[in-house]
């Protein structure tokens, strides 16, 4: 036969006809890992980016500025020190949430989930509290550099901590009314990846932009 | 429409935690869906694959009305556009100044994040992956809803910002500071450039729910027995450009909100002290005081670097999924099996690799610290080695074929051929002490429209007319798609290869009037002929719209596997109904096995078991 | 069709060769250099220009070649093969050899036009006196000569916009600055591009050998009249030169400006 014919193939209704009834085949290749944990891993990848570009950004201009405050003149690290200690400890209560959803024990789950969201909600408050005696003083985001990246940072900080309360209480609620079952604890697992991811990033931001 | 489709678009319901190996779940969604689950709020990867195709198309025409008006400028400066008397009524139909800088602005803004990068990952993304993969559909068909949906408010703020006061931005797509920082900078600058903020930011969402959406895909949801290594390598284009997208794209977003911060908060990110705009007394010129009023002490090349870090990646997201849709279409068509497959896959790695390593080189003449310079030059010289090796592997994939010229055919060798042409001019780039004289020239603009336009776009228009009866289960006409291929391809060629020289004259880019300069006024003719062949390019396109969308309706029917290809999504009925596939796939080979002496046929489907 | 298509790959070599050979002759090429470094650039150009040009010809017609061999009509199969070890080996090993070659023949230059480490010394000029000040601005450009006190920022400045007057054939040195956006510092016929940017003052060293009238342009995009940010770069002799910068401080001070003000 002449394979180089330039003929395509006719179209054939006994062949070419979807089949009737099929089903829908899903299958798992990869890593054995769960397809929501591993999506998840890929979103903390691009937060991990787009920190660095902050921090980048940080660095470089506070690298590139003739002079800079000094950090403990201006903000009330002793405060926020304790801040930082309270959000560390609502990453041990996540681990303690996600080992409950995992036994599949319900009661215990609401508890350390309640305990993480109110810590998390604390800090969300401690910050709103400490920006309100900072604007109160007319130390606002035009003032200078040293406050532009101070709000840039801690503000985006902020909103991912406050995203990650409103999780964790989402999930808090669907504990309370429906129960969570053993086999769904991933729920609260992929929120515990967020939470600690968040925790991480404010032990570094807390370092740079308070302490150093 | 044809029966498989009337029961699309629904979802598979896939959460996470389920569908663990092998599982076959019946489905029992036979229910007809209205209109706008169907078509509007579809997770079906097929439908939310042609939502972008169609946006993207419509905003391709949209971008290709502004470059032609930036060419009429550049042939005839300020002579009033014919019949457009009625849109710029205080010129007679001339284009300002302001509207010039707009037009080019929007123009490489709509192209690369409306246009390319919708139409690449969005429409050919969304539409292949699931079945050249062999599954139903994406791993989060409703996270790939969300990822169209992210692009309507781009939309919205895009089209915004031509209708605010002032005009649109009009600081280059580059949106360098203080330009577009502030406000008494540029007539753009004013809240046009905060629509163009916004806008981005959706895209960058769009597009990282997107990315997020295909690495998991591919990583997870392969059929039983496709390896990685036997993907076909539009999959791996498109894989490589998902995870350079993860890892580049937050950071321009990260640049943009601050961008945004320093223009709405005042911030200081990217505005230097010292600065005096729109406020000329003679007296204080010089060493003037603080004019501009917000927090200062940043610095504007902080941007070029966050802008650069992304959008440098951002041009091998343009063009390594068109090099995978070259690969698969001069593959099915020249009958051989993909030449060198692992050197593809490693060049395509490699070029993502060193992508993340070359930003600077748009920042030769930026002021950026010349030591700098030369580490960018060596790396940036060095990532033209993986495109040539791919070069290299076409033409070996093309040796020794049974080539059959039909229209995809042709441009996936048109691809090549201007590909070629935009990956050696960029040499000229790199190269440090050259790139002083041809920085901001007409050969970057030749560049960038050989590898962008010639290039990908060209493979876009490859993949249209392959995957064509894929998706609506016709074949597009031969005999126009001939003709469409004939003008696109000399008209292309016209208008972009002579910007090389023009560029070697040293024409700058993004000038209204060139001729205003002395050195300049010799290259009016050869700009005139430039824009002629432009204009021609542009108007040859209407074969290619008649022809997509009469086939689309009244093309000639064809089967599952029109062009005798071995990749899986050729197994799916075309177009493939809900689910894609009515039977159980089992993959024994890679996708490029044409020609095998093992059996009568010329291919060997990637599931037929021997 | 075939002979057709192959014309139309073919034409892209051909007519792509073509047009650069006759580039000069229809005024497409380089306009004149009249700067000390500015023919090592023309020449690195040419050094990449021939290198790819070599490589686009051959790539071009291999591919011109390959779709009109094989795109006949005969029987049989394509040839199977998944590629080749060695070839593969060959086309990374030698283009990776030309690209480092490319770059390592660019880095003289480079390093002797930017790096400030090379610029010139012991002359007239030098990085901590230099000629002048330029000030971009949105449209135009100012020049701020230091004065009889040979320091900038000083009450004998003089400043002049539009025109920026320098000597012939001596090593020239001045300061880059932008008031407001960034703005590039561009002469074609120095083959001279540098960005002025707001904040930072750069240094820029050029020696012209040969006296004239060219424009400077500005090669950054700075708004709206970014087309019109014109300036002219004078060139003339050392005699005419302290006979302009005489000139212009009468005029200066003429204007009312009184030293010390």
């Amino acid at each position: 036969m002449n394979i180089s014919s330039a003929a395509l193939p006719a179209h054939d209704p006994a062949v070419d006809a979807p089949k009737p009834h099929h089903a829908i085949y899903d299958y798992d290749s990869g890593p054995p890992v769960n397809r929501g944990k591993f999506a998840i891993w890929l979103f903390l990848a691009t937060e991990v980016m787009f920190f660095t570009g902050l921090i980048g950004t940080y660095i470089v201009l506070r690298m590139g500025a003739a002079t800079w405050p000094d950090p403990a003149d201006r903000l009330a690290v002793d405060i926020t020190a304790l801040n930082t200690f309270f959000l560390i400890v609502s990453s041990a209560t996540m681990v303690k949430a996600v080992e409950r959803a995992m036994l599949g024990d319900n009661p215990g789950l609401i508890k350390w989930l309640a305990l993480t969201v109110l810590i998390g909600a604390t800090f969300v408050g401690i910050q709103a509290y400490e920006y309100a005696v900072l604007i109160k003083d007319g130390n606002l985001p035009d003032v200078d550099i040293f406050w532009s990246t101070f709000y840039a940072m801690t503000g985006f900080h902020g909103i991912h901590v406050a995203v990650g309360v409103i999780w964790n209480l989402c999930i808090l609620i669907a504990a309370i009314f429906r129960k969570i079952p053993q086999e769904k604890y991933m729920k609260v697992e992929l929120a515990g990846l967020y939470w600690h991811f968040v925790d991480l990033v404010w032990v570094l931001l807390f370092t740079i932009v308070y302490l150093m | 429409m044809s029966q498989a489709t009337t029961h699309a678009a629904n979802s598979p319901h896939l959460e996470p935690g389920e569908g663990e190996a092998g599982t076959v779940r019946a489905h029992h969604d036979h229910h007809e869906l209205g209109f706008l689950r169907k078509w509007i709020f579809s997770v079906d990867h097929k439908v939310i694959g042609m939502q972008f195709l169609f946006s993207g198309l419509v905003f391709l025409a949209l971008g290709g009305l502004m470059a032609m008006a930036i060419r009429y400028q550049l042939a005839w400066p300020w002579r009033p556009m014919p019949g457009l008397a009625w849109m710029f009524p205080a010129t007679g139909g001339a284009i300002s100044p302001e509207f010039y800088t707009m037009l080019f602005t929007m123009h490489g803004t709509i192209m690369i994040f409306f246009v390319m990068i919708p139409l690449l990952t969005g429409a050919f993304g969304n539409f292949l992956i699931p079945l050249m993969i062999g599954a139903p559909d994406m791993a989060f068909p409703k996270l790939n809803m969300f990822g169209y949906w992210a692009m309507v408010p781009a939309f919205f703020f895009i089209l915004l910002g031509f209708f605010v006061e002032g005009g649109h931005a009009a600081g280059g797509w580059t949106s360098y500071p203080p330009l577009s920082t502030i406000e008494s900078a540029a007539p753009g600058s004013l809240t046009g450039q905060t629509c163009w903020l916004l806008g981005l930011t959706w895209v960058g969402v769009s597009s990282m729910m997107g990315a997020v959406n295909y690495v998991t895909t591919i990583v997870k949801m392969r059929a039983p027995g496709l390896t990685m290594m036997r993907l076909p390598l539009t999959i791996w284009g498109l894989l490589i450009t998902s995870l350079l997208q993860l890892f580049a794209l937050p950071v321009l977003t990260a640049a943009g909100i601050l961008q945004l911060l320093d223009r709405t908060l005042n911030t200081g990110f990217f505005t230097p002290t010292n600065l005096q705009v729109n406020n000329i007394t003679p007296d204080s010129f010089l060493y003037g005081a603080d004019a501009v009023g917000a927090a200062a002490g940043g610095q504007p090349l902080l941007w070029q670097h966050l802008f650069w870090f992304y959008s440098h990646p951002a041009v091998y997201i343009l063009v390594l999924p068109a090099m995978g849709f070259t690969s698969d279409i001069l593959a099915v068509h020249a009958r051989k099996p993909i030449f060198g497959y692992k050197p593809m896959v490693y060049s395509m790695s490699a070029i993502a690799g060193l992508g993340f390593i070359v930003w600077g080189h748009h920042m030769f003449t930026s002021g950026m610290n010349p030591a700098l310079g030369m580490t960018f030059m060596v790396s940036t010289v060095m990532i033209a080695l993986p495109s040539a090796i791919k070069v290299f592997n076409w033409l070996g994939t093309l040796w020794g074929g049974r080539i059959h010229l039909r229209t995809p055919m042709l441009f996936a060798c048109a691809f090549v051929s201007m590909f070629i042409i935009g990956g050696l001019s960029g040499i000229w780039m790199a190269a440090t002490p050259v790139d002083i004289y041809i920085h901001d020239t007409y050969i970057v603009v030749a560049h960038f429209h050989y590898v962008v336009f010639a290039g990908s776009l060209f493979a876009i228009f490859a993949a249209a007319y392959h995957w064509f009866p894929k998706m609506f289960g016709r074949v597009m006409n031969e005999t126009v798609g001939k003709v469409h291929f004939v003008g696109s391809f000399i008209f292309t060629n016209m208008t972009f290869y002579m910007m090389h020289q023009v560029g070697v004259a040293g024409l700058m880019r993004r000038t209204a009037d060139p001729y205003a300069y002395d050195v300049y006024q010799h290259l009016q003719p050869i700009n005139e002929f430039i824009t002629i062949s432009a204009f021609c390019m542009f108007a040859w396109q209407i074969f290619f719209v008649v022809n997509f969308f009469h086939s689309m309706f009244w093309g000639k029917r064809v089967g599952r596997n029109p062009w005798n290809a071995a990749s899986l999504e050729w197994d799916a009925p075309s177009p493939p109904g809900h689910g894609n596939f009515d039977r159980q796939l089992e993959v024994y080979r890679g996708a490029y096995e044409f020609s095998s002496p093992d059996v009568a046929e010329d291919f060997i489907p990637q599931t037929r078991k021997l | 069709m075939r002979y057709f298509f192959t014309l139309m790959l073919l034409l892209v070599p051909i007519l792509g060769v073509w047009t650069f050979v006759e580039a000069d002759r229809w005024q497409l090429w380089f306009p004149q250099n009249v700067s000390s470094f500015g023919g090592e650039i023309d020449g690195l150009f040419n050094l990449i220009l021939y290198m790819v040009g070599f490589t686009f010809i051959v790539t071009e017609l291999a591919l011109a070649w390959f779709v009109f061999k094989f795109s006949a009509n005969r029987p049989g199969k394509a040839v199977f093969t998944h590629g080749s070890h060695k070839l593969e080996m060959i086309w990374t090993a030698i283009p990776a050899v030309a690209l480092l070659f490319i770059a390592f023949s660019q880095m003289e230059t480079w390093a002797k036009v930017k790096f400030e480490s090379n610029f010139p010394k012991g002359g007239k000029y030098t990085k901590e006196r230099p000629i002048a000040e330029l000030w971009a601005s949105q449209f135009d450009w100012r020049v701020c000569y230091p004065g009889d006190d040979g320091a900038i920022g000083t009450a004998d400045d003089l400043e002049r916009s539009y025109e920026f007057v320098v000597p012939v054939n001596t090593d020239i040195v001045f300061h880059l600055r932008s008031r407001d956006v960034i703005h590039s510092f561009f002469v074609p016929e120095f083959r001279l591009k540098q960005d002025a940017l707001p904040g930072h003052t750069i240094p820029v060293w050029f020696r012209a050998e040969k006296e004239g009238i060219y424009d400077l342009v500005c090669a950054e995009l700075c708004g709206w009249g970014h087309y019109k940010m014109s300036g002219r770069m004078t060139v003339v002799s050392q005699a005419e030169f302290d006979k302009r910068m005489a000139d212009i401080k009468a005029e200066w001070f003429s204007n009312g400006k009184e030293q010390g003000q």
